[in-house]
């Protein structure tokens, strides 16, 4: 089969490789009909996430039929579609049993390597490196399931791919973040990053009632898009942000503040990022916290700071005494997307909300490429590219 | 932020800035065998200036954010270029001067072509990303349309932290 596999930095390329196989009782093997590229894989391509290997099948956001399932698998059956969660869940765990399933005790195979760089090890992950359990990942023309009875949404018939493939990861990421964020009806949510997770945190809290969104970015087509979405923006190549969302607070800051950015922060004029990125290229830090500091400083005391944004490794310079002394809330995580997805389903069928709204390619798998570099520089007004192999 | 034209039109840029200094330093270092190959005897002070106009140009390709009124410039050294060859196949080597005429008149077609491409934005029109909303009504509409939704016990504002009497 054909599919999207990591040979370095900036390196992906589309290779033939051997079609999956049953490999334990409960997994399914499925015939992917849609995929798409993760601001999360940006972070694999742009090389800054540890143990990947050359050759490892890339992604985490997909769907497709069922073509195969094991013989302990009583919950799927072939010709079933699903929308599979980029977090593998055993279902059985103490972790799983609270509906913590990006902490899945038992479907990371690689536990001991992540007990060592983690304290404990997460849950597996799809194609997202060794250290989350090595799995194959969805940017393929078939994936095997694991832990495939626990592991996927069914989709009824009368929807698109497009309308529920997001429910694998961003469309939940999204929610979650602004779940986490507890809004209440005299809430300011401010949603630092435009991309495809701040457009759903966006959406997610306008849902949710928050009395102002107000969304930060610097693409001009992000921003317009998040303006669609019930936002009032802030480009921070332009304009002071920390100003601006002081004067749209009565100079009190937002109550909740999300980070949709991570650990690629772009540099804005202020010192601290420079340093950042001097510091990430000698490899000092892997990180560059631009957001988070931001969000510390201007976020009002006794609020909440909620981190979809994925980090990698280690920040410096985090003012925590400023996060101390105001008393702030941090909440983060990879996404319990199989906590959400029934609820969301259920939104998507009833016409609450329509998640291909954010698409903007749809390629072939040959494309899959170059697509990961217009995607990642934001050419040609890409915001989500969706593969369909 | 905006960027203009595609990546193939900024590489033909870059392309065309690293031609430009290359022919610009034989016009200024080798002005007698520029004039013999196209015909040009005895225009040397001519063509090393010529030479001087293509490396600013090639510096200002390579390193200007925006390439296109560079290549713009370009274009419009062919047409000098032209009319002084044109010049030429008029004098005693009008063979020389013809076949640089032709080589000349290929690359200023390549010029035109690279600044029309630059020329063209590589986003689309804004207007159409202000339509997607994503809901079936606009977001004031929407605003708590999923307020049946209960916020579980562990994602819950921690209780000393919440509004006074919200719960
Ligand atoms: N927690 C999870 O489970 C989960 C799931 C999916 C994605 N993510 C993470 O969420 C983040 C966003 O994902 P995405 O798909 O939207 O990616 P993306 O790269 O398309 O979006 C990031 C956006 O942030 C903007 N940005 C950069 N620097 C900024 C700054 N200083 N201030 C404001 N905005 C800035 C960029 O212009 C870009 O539009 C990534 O870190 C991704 O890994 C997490
Ligand atoms: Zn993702
Ligand atoms: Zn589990």
């Amino acid at each position: 089969m054909r599919a999207l596999c990591w040979h370095g930095k900036q390196d992906i390329r589309c290779d033939t490789v051997p079609d999956p196989k049953i490999e334990h009782p409960r997994d399914a093997i499925i015939r992917v009909t849609a995929c798409a590229i993760c601001g999360s894989d940006l972070h694999l391509y742009d090389g800054f996430m540890p143990s990947m290997e050359s050759g490892d099948i890339m992604g985490h956001e997909f769907m497709g039929v069922v073509e195969e399932v094991g013989s302990e698998n009583k919950a799927l059956k072939k010709g079933d579609r699903i929308v599979v969660p980029f977090t593998i869940t055993c279902g059985q765990c103490e972790q799983c049993r609270r509906g913590n399933f990006s902490v899945c005790e038992r479907s990371n195979r690689n536990k001991a390597m992540a007990d060592k760089v983690f304290g404990h090890s997460t849950a597996g992950l799809f194609g997202y490196s060794h250290l989350t359990g090595g799995y194959a990942g969805g940017q393929a023309e078939y994936v095997r399931i694991p832990f495939a009875d626990t592991t996927h949404v069914k989709v009824p018939e009368g929807v698109t791919d497009e309308q529920v493939l997001f429910l694998g990861d961003i469309f939940p990421t999204g929610w979650q973040a602004a779940v986490q964020c507890d809004i209440q009806p005299t809430d300011t949510v401010a949603i630092w990053g435009c991309g495809p997770v701040g457009q759903f945190a966006i959406r997610s809290a306008v849902l949710l009632g928050a009395k102002q969104v107000i969304a930060i970015d610097r693409v001009p087509e992000r921003l317009a898009m998040a303006e669609a979405g019930g936002a009032t923006t802030i480009d921070f190549s332009k304009e002071s942000v920390v100003e601006r969302l002081n004067d749209l607070t009565q100079g009190k800051g937002p109550e909740k503040c999300i980070d949709a950015v991570g650990m690629e922060a772009h540099a804005t004029a202020t010192l601290d990022s420079i340093y950042d990125r001097a510091k990430q290229a000698v490899m000092l830090e892997s990180d560059r916290p631009h957001v988070l500091r931001e969000m510390m400083y201007v976020c009002r005391p006794a609020g909440t700071l909620s981190i979809p944004g994925v980090y990698g490794g280690l920040i410096d310079k985090v003012p925590f005494g400023m996060a101390m002394n105001k008393g702030l809330t941090f909440r983060m995580g990879q996404t319990h997307v199989a906590r959400w997805t029934d609820d969301l389903l259920k939104r998507i069928v009833e016409g609450q909300i329509d998640p291909s709204f954010v698409i903007t390619h749809t390629v072939g798998m040959a494309e899959g490429p170059g697509m990961y570099k217009t995607f990642r520089d934001k050419q040609d007004g890409c915001i989500k590219v969706v593969i369909k192999p | 932020m905006r960027t203009r034209g595609s990546d193939q039109a900024r590489a033909l840029a870059q392309g065309l800035g690293w031609f430009s200094i290359a022919l610009g330093m034989a016009e200024v270092l080798a002005p007698h065998r520029v004039t013999r190959a196209t015909g040009l005897h005895g225009h040397e002070r001519l063509v090393s200036s010529y030479g001087m106009r293509e490396i600013a140009t090639g510096i200002g390709l390579l390193t200007a954010k925006d390439p296109a009124p560079w290549v713009w410039g370009r274009v419009g050294g062919d047409a000098l270029d032209l009319g002084t060859l044109a010049a030429g196949v008029a004098g005693p080597d009008r063979e020389r001067s013809g076949i640089a005429f032709l080589a000349t008149l290929g690359i200023a077609a390549l010029d035109i072509a690279c600044a029309l491409a630059l020329q063209r934005p590589s986003r689309p029109a804004m207007a159409a990303f202000r339509k997607r909303s994503g809901l079936p009504k606009p977001p004031g509409a929407m605003r708590g349309a999923a307020s049946d939704f209960v916020v579980p016990a562990d994602m819950r504002t921690p209780e000393a932290l919440r509004p006074w009497g919200s719960r």
